[in-house]
């Protein structure tokens, strides 16, 4: 799950939603059944259920029926980003860890609007930025980058 | 500030654009297309006078505008090898441009250590998804560490996601420099 210092907050489904997505994503011919996404992020099959139902409906993963049978990606890496899967789950637009602000019309209110505003459209811009192709790569640096610390620490 | 994206269009937009809305699902038609765009083998190698008016029109497809003098103006800055630390290259499928790359190295500007900056970066539209642009910033990038520098930044719209796309798949990612702006009245 997200670092606790990070300053957007994603809703629940929706970081289930990437962290099931990447799992498809990196093997795309592979069937996941929902059970194995469930166990390995410790959430009830019921609520992995309703986001993998989501996320077949929008056609980036379709389930496979039969034994053996689960899910598998449907999508195409080099195009899909994370805000493709985020706008799914979040119609309404990102939240941030700040309290809402009050629905004023002060100048403080309006600054701080502004303010938000701002942070906001970069997040979306990286969101929008980031493919499930790009994501892997990185997701493969930080394990090689881990690896060899993972080895001393062993040693 | 010293460093101006030389190449933006009319309305501010970074030179490249999506050249058409993204499917977000579904088959990849644009790797075939682009197949059949550059049948030939291409090449990288530094602008050559006779590459502009290629350069000029491939440009033009992008950005709708014609530019001839200020293309003529970006030769002159950054073509022909003549500028040390400067580079305007182009990508070659047979007679063909299909890609160009302007990039230098810049010295102790915004606070930083020389860097290399990439400021311009164009594919022909039916050639894309086809690694064109991967070669072109590769060719850039290996004239930069020769030049000794070791970071690569770029700049562009944060709408722009295509290409902010491109250059993150390349491993780029936010750096320590805010950009900041302001209307002038």
């Amino acid at each position: 799950m997200p670092r606790g210092d990070a300053r957007v907050k994603l809703q629940k489904n929706t970081q289930l939603a990437l962290y099931s997505v990447l799992e498809f994503a990196a093997d795309p011919m592979r069937h996941i059944a929902a059970a194995t996404i469930a166990e390995k992020y410790g959430v009830s099959q019921h609520h992995l259920a309703k986001v993998l139902s989501e996320l077949a409906r929008a056609g980036v993963v379709e389930s496979v029926r039969g034994v053996g049978g689960g899910y598998r990606f449907a999508g195409n890496l080099r195009r899909l980003t994370l805000m493709d899967i985020i706008r799914l789950f979040e119609p309404d637009g990102l939240g941030t860890e700040a309290e809402p602000t009050p629905s004023g019309n002060t100048p403080v209110d309006l600054a701080l609007d502004t303010v938000l505003s701002e942070i906001d459209q970069f997040a979306r811009a990286t969101f929008s930025s980031i493919t499930l192709a790009t994501m892997l790569r990185l997701m493969q640096r930080q394990q090689k980058a881990q690896s060899p610390a993972v080895t001393a620490a062993r040693a | 500030m010293l460093f101006r994206p030389a190449c933006l269009s009319s309305n501010n937009r970074a030179i490249v654009r999506a050249p058409t809305p993204r499917p977000a699902t579904g088959p990849k038609p644009a790797r075939r297309a682009a197949r059949s765009a550059t049948d030939e083998a291409v090449a990288v190698r530094p602008v050559r006078r006779g590459d502009l008016d290629q350069v000029i029109a491939l440009d033009a497809t992008v950005t709708g505008l014609e530019k001839q003098s200020y293309w003529r103006a970006v030769y002159r800055r950054y073509g022909a090898g003549l500028h040390e630390h400067r580079h305007f290259l182009v990508a070659v499928a047979g007679k063909r441009i299909v890609g160009f790359l302007i990039g230098e190295v810049r010295d102790w500007e915004f606070g930083s250590p020389p860097c290399g900056w990439v400021f311009a970066i164009d594919v022909m539209p039916e050639a894309r998804q086809a690694g064109i642009g991967t070669q072109l910033l590769q060719a850039v990038c290996t004239l930069f560490r020769r030049e000794g520098v070791r970071k690569v930044r770029t700049m562009l719209s944060n709408d722009n996601t295509l290409i902010l796309s491109f250059f993150r798949s390349q491993g780029m990612m936010a750096g320590s420099l805010i950009p900041l702006e302001m209307d002038l009245d």
